[in-house]
C-alpha cells in the first residue's frame, strides 16, 4: 500500500486561475481568456502530472475574489471570477491518470451531504485521487450570497474580536468534515450483494444512519453515493493558527502551513503533533505540507526581475501568508530539503504565474530532486492515499 | 398532409433506482463505477441523441422503516458525473436533475454555470421540489418547507438562479494584457434578490457560460407543475408516453403557453419511455414479457402491493391471491421516499378493482401486479418501435422520448445500432449534430435572444 521513500520528499501544486500573483494573467504565456474553458485547467493539470506532482488543489471561494482582506472590491484590473472547483476537477479527472485532484470545498455556506457525495463521486470518476482541502468563510458579504444568517464582521485574523467568530466557524468546519467522512463510511465495501436468490441487491445491514447532530446542522445518513474507491478521499486543511491547526490534527490528512523559516515549521509542527496526540491520532500518518510561493528561473536575477516587473504591473509588491521564494530550482531544491529537516513531509507550490512557474516545477524543481534521490522517479501507486503513503481506512462501522 | 415532418428529439436516461432497472441480469454492470456512465453517455452520443438524463434523489428509500433493498440503492452526485462526462463526449448534452429545496440559489446557479463553461454550452437543469422532512434529515434546513409552498419556492429558486445568470451579460472578460483591464465593468455579476423565499445580494462569482443559462426541464405533473412549465421551462420530463395520453397532455400544456407571450415549439415534450427490441415482433413481446417478469420479482410485487394497502404484507403469498383485508386508510406511513405512492389517490378503490381483476384473471398478487405495472412503451422489431415513435411524434403525442433502458450501460446499445438508423433513413433524425449547444440539439434560442424574438412577434 505505502510506496513511499523515507528520503522522498511529497510535491503538490496549487492552482488559482493564472497564477497566486494578482498581475500573473498579464504574462504572455497566460491566455487569460482561456481561464474559464476545460483547456485551460485540463493543460495545467497534465503539465503537473507529466512532472509525478502528487497532487494539484483547486482555489475557490463563494464570492469573487478581492484584494481586501475580507471585504469585496471594485477593481477591474485583475483576475475576477472563477468556476467551482470541483467540477474543475471532475472535468480533469477522465483526461488523467495518476495525480491527485483536491479541489477547495467551503465549509460555512455548504451542505456536508451534498460535499460528502461530490467528493465520493470524484473519487469514482478518477478511481481513487480525490481529496478535499476544507475552507471557511468568514466574509460577511459572501454569507449575504445565500441569505441564511449573517456572519460578524472581523477586522483582522488578529483583532480582538476574532477568536470568537473564527473559533464557531472552524467548529462547524470540523463538524462538517466529520459528517463528510461519515458519510464517505456509511455504506461497507460490501454493501452492494446483487443476491438473485433473495431479490435483494444490497444487504441494508451493510449500510448505516450517521445520526449526526450538531449546532449548525443534523445529518440522519446514509449518503445516496457507496463508498468510494479510497475508502476516505484525502481531507486537507490550510493553517494558521491555533484553531485550525486543531482542526488539522483531529480532521486531516494533510495540513497546509506557512512558515518563513526552520525555527517556526519546528514551532508549528509541535504544536500540531501535540494536538494530533491529544485527539487519539497519534498512531496515524498526518502529513504536514510547507506552503510556498515561486517564482522560478534559471537564473536567480531573472526570477528577481520578474517578480519586480509583475509588482509595478499590479501597483503594489505581492505580499502573501506563504513564504515568497524568488530563484533557480535548484536553490528552491536546497531550500525544501531544509524544512524537509525540519519535520515537514512535503510541500504545496504556489506558482506565481502558472504557465511559467508549473513547468519550471515539473521540468526544472523536480529533475533536480530526482538528482537528489529526494523524488519519485515514477508514479508507484494507484490512488491518492497510496501516494502518500495511507492506507486504505477500515470502515468505522464495519463489524471488526 | 401539409404539416411537415417533425425532427424527433431523442435522450437517454441512465437506468435508475426502481424497480423497471433488471440488476439481476447477466448483462448488467456495475451502477457507480464511473465505465458504466462513459459507456451509456458514449452509446448516446454516437447515435446523436439529444442528452444525457440523470435523475436524483436525496435520501435513500424506505419501506416498513427499513431501507429498501430490491432495487438498485445508490447513485453518483448529479454535477460531479456529469461534467466528468463532458470530458469523454463532445455534443451530447447534459440534464441533471437537482432539487430546488435542499439547495441554495448561489450554489446550483455556480454549479450550472460551471457545468455549461466545462461543457462548451451543453448543461440542462431538471427542476424537481420536495417538502418531505424525510429527506430534509439530511440537511441543513431540514424539513422545513409545507407541501404547499414547494412550487412557490421552486419558481423563485429558479427565477433567483436566472437573475445570478443574468447578472453577467457575457461580454465583461475583456482580459486584456497589454491595457490591464480584466474586466470592463467592476460590477459584473451584481445582484439584489428581494423575496418570500430568497432575501441575498451580493456579486455572483461565475462569467455567463456559453448558453447564457441551462436549459430547464420541469417534471411535476400537477396543475401547479404545468403552469409552472407553461411559464418558465424549455422541456417537460413527462411520463405520457402512450399515443392518447400523450396527445392529451401535449395539447393541454401547448395550449398554456400563450398567456406567457410563448410560442408552442419553445417547451418541448420529452416523455419518458421504455423498450424492448426483438428481431421480430413476436420475439420482442416475448422479450417484454420476461423482462416484466424479472422487473417484478415476489418480494418486489408485496413491496408494490403495500404502496396501495398502506400496511405491511410480508405474511402473505406473492404466488397467492390478494390480501381480504382493507388498506389502512389516512396518511401513507409504510413507504418513504417514493413518490409514485401519491399515484394511489383512492387505495379503497384501487384495492376493490385490483380484486376484482385478479379474481376475473385466476392472478396471484405477482401476476397482478405485473399485469397492471407498466408495459414497455415501444416493443418491437427495430422496424415497428422506429415507426410507433415517429408515428407518436407526428401525431403530437410528444416532440420525442427520453428512452428508459432496463440494463445498465448497455441497455441503449442496440437502440443506437438498430432503430437510430431506421429513423435517419425516414429523414426525421438527424444523421450529425448540426450545432455545438444542446439549445443548438433542441432548437431553442440562446436566452439572449428571446427577448428579441418576443419584441419581433
Amino acid at each position: 500500500m505505502s510506496s513511499t521513500h523515507p528520503a522522498h520528499l511529497h510535491l503538490a501544486v496549487a492552482l488559482d486561475g493564472t497564477g497566486w500573483h494578482p498581475a500573473s494573467w498579464r504574462e504572455p504565456v497566460a491566455r487569460p481568456r482561456d481561464l474559464f474553458t476545460a483547456g485551460h485547467w485540463t493543460d495545467l493539470v497534465q503539465e503537473a502530472e507529466r512532472g509525478l506532482i502528487d497532487f494539484v488543489t483547486i482555489e475557490d471561494g463563494l464570492g469573487p475574489q478581492s484584494s481586501h482582506f475580507l471585504d469585496p472590491d471594485d477593481r477591474t484590473d485583475q483576475v475576477r471570477g472563477r468556476l467551482d472547483a470541483v467540477l474543475i476537477a471532475s472535468r480533469v479527472a477522465p483526461l488523467t491518470r495518476h495525480i491527485g485532484l483536491v479541489p477547495t470545498v467551503i465549509a460555512t455556506h455548504t451542505e456536508p451531504f451534498h460535499i460528502s457525495k461530490a467528493i465520493a463521486t470524484l473519487d469514482y470518476v478518477s478511481t481513487g485521487r480525490a481529496g478535499l482541502r476544507v475552507q471557511i468563510s468568514a466574509r460577511p458579504h459572501e454569507a449575504a450570497h445565500f441569505g441564511r444568517r449573517t456572519i460578524a464582521r472581523i477586522e483582522a485574523y488578529d483583532s480582538p474580536d476574532a477568536p470568537a467568530v473564527l473559533r464557531d466557524l472552524f467548529d462547524e468546519a470540523a463538524d462538517h468534515v466529520e459528517v463528510v467522512r461519515r458519510l464517505w463510511d456509511s455504506w461497507e465495501d460490501d454493501a452492494e450483494i446483487r443476491d438473485a436468490a433473495t431479490g435483494r441487491f444490497i444487504d441494508r445491514d451493510k449500510l448505516h444512519y450517521i445520526d449526526f447532530e450538531g449546532p449548525h446542522f443534523s445529518v440522519k445518513g446514509p449518503s445516496i453515493t457507496p463508498r468510494p474507491p479510497q475508502g476516505q478521499p484525502l481531507v486537507t486543511a490550510l493553517a494558521h493558527d491555533t484553531v485550525p491547526y486543531r482542526l488539522v490534527a483531529r480532521a486531516a490528512d494533510i495540513g497546509y502551513i506557512t512558515p518563513h523559516d526552520t525555527d517556526r515549521a519546528r514551532a508549528i509542527l509541535a504544536e500540531i503533533r501535540a494536538e494530533q496526540e491529544t485527539a487519539g491520532r497519534a498512531g496515524e500518518t498526518l502529513h504536514v505540507f510547507g506552503d510556498l510561493v515561486v517564482f522560478l528561473d534559471d537564473d536567480p536575477a531573472e526570477a528577481a526581475a520578474r517578480k519586480d516587473r509583475l509588482d509595478a504591473l499590479a501597483g503594489e509588491p505581492y505580499t502573501s501568508d506563504a513564504r515568497i521564494f524568488t530563484g533557480t530550482p535548484a536553490q528552491l531544491a536546497d531550500l525544501l530539503q531544509e524544512f524537509q529537516s525540519a519535520g515537514l513531509t512535503g510541500f504545496r507550490l504556489r506558482p506565481a504565474v502558472a504557465g511559467h512557474d508549473l513547468p519550471a516545477i515539473t521540468r526544472g524543481l523536480v529533475p533536480e530532486l530526482q538528482r537528489r534521490g529526494a523524488f519519485r522517479r515514477a508514479y508507484e501507486a494507484d490512488t491518492l492515499r497510496g501516494l502518500l503513503g495511507l492506507p486504505r481506512p477500515a470502515n468505522r462501522y464495519a463489524a471488526a | 398532409m401539409s404539416k411537415p415532418l417533425k425532427q424527433i428529439h431523442l435522450a437517454a436516461h441512465f437506468p435508475g433506482v426502481n424497480n423497471t432497472t433488471v440488476w439481476s441480469d447477466p448483462k448488467a454492470g456495475s451502477h457507480i463505477e464511473f465505465s458504466s456512465f462513459v459507456h451509456f453517455a458514449k452509446t448516446a452520443e454516437r447515435a446523436k441523441f439529444d442528452f444525457l438524463f440523470l435523475a436524483e434523489g436525496l435520501r435513500l428509500r424506505e419501506q416498513g422503516g427499513k431501507i429498501y433493498d430490491l432495487d438498485v440503492v445508490g447513485r453518483p452526485d448529479t454535477f460531479t458525473v456529469l461534467t466528468a462526462l463532458a470530458a469523454v463526449t463532445e455534443r451530447l448534452g447534459l440534464t441533471g436533475t437537482i432539487n430546488s429545496t435542499f439547495n441554495e440559489p448561489y450554489e446550483v446557479a455556480r454549479q450550472f454555470a460551471s457545468l455549461d463553461h466545462l461543457s462548451d454550452g451543453r448543461s440542462a437543469w431538471n427542476v424537481v421540489t420536495s417538502w418531505d422532512a424525510f429527506t430534509g434529515e439530511n440537511f441543513r434546513r431540514g424539513g422545513f418547507l409545507p407541501q404547499d409552498e414547494r412550487y412557490s419556492r421552486a419558481k423563485e429558486f429558479l427565477s433567483t438562479a436566472h437573475e445570478l445568470f443574468d447578472s453577467w451579460r457575457g461580454d465583461e472578460v475583456v482580459a486584456d494584457q497589454a491595457t490591464g483591464t480584466f474586466l470592463s465593468d467592476a460590477k459584473a455579476g451584481a445582484f439584489v434578490h428581494e423575496g418570500q423565499h430568497f432575501d441575498i445580494h451580493g456579486r455572483f462569482n461565475v462569467p455567463r457560460s456559453p448558453q447564457g443559462r441551462p436549459v430547464i426541464f420541469q417534471a411535476g405533473d400537477s396543475e401547479e407543475g404545468r403552469e409552472f412549465a407553461a411559464s418558465s421551462a424549455d422541456a417537460i420530463f413527462s411520463r405520457y408516453a402512450t399515443l392518447d395520453t400523450g396527445q392529451a397532455f401535449y395539447t393541454d400544456v401547448k395550449s398554456r403557453l400563450a398567456k406567457y407571450g410563448r410560442r408552442p415549439d419553445q417547451l418541448l415534450i420529452l416523455p419518458a419511455a421504455s423498450f424492448v427490441l426483438g428481431d421480430t415482433d413476436a420475439e420482442a413481446e416475448e422479450t417484454a414479457h420476461e423482462v416484466r417478469r424479472r422487473q417484478v420479482s415476489g418480494a418486489t410485487a408485496l413491496k408494490h402491493l403495500e404502496w396501495v394497502w398502506n400496511r405491511d404484507l410480508s405474511s402473505y403469498d406473492p404466488d397467492g391471491p390478494l390480501p381480504d383485508i382493507d388498506p389502512l386508510p389516512g396518511e401513507h406511513t409504510v413507504s418513504r421516499g417514493r413518490a409514485q405512492v401519491r399515484m394511489y389517490r383512492d387505495p379503497l378503490a384501487t384495492a376493490r378493482e385490483w380484486r376484482e381483476l385478479a379474481a376475473a384473471n385466476n392472478w396471484s398478487i405477482r401476476d397482478l401486479v405485473i399485469e397492471t405495472g407498466n408495459r414497455q412503451n415501444f416493443i418491437g422489431s427495430p422496424a415497428t418501435v422506429a415507426r410507433t415513435i415517429n408515428e407518436y411524434v407526428q401525431a403530437d403525442a410528444s416532440d420525442g422520448f427520453i428512452l428508459v433502458p432496463h440494463i445498465t450501460p448497455g441497455g441503449l446499445d442496440d437502440f443506437a445500432d438498430k432503430v437510430v438508423p431506421l429513423l435517419q433513413e425516414q429523414g426525421v433524425f438527424r444523421t450529425d449534430y448540426e450545432g455545438t449547444t444542446l439549445r443548438d440539439h433542441l432548437g431553442l434560442a440562446h436566452p439572449d435572444t428571446v427577448g428579441e424574438e418576443r419584441a419581433a412577434s
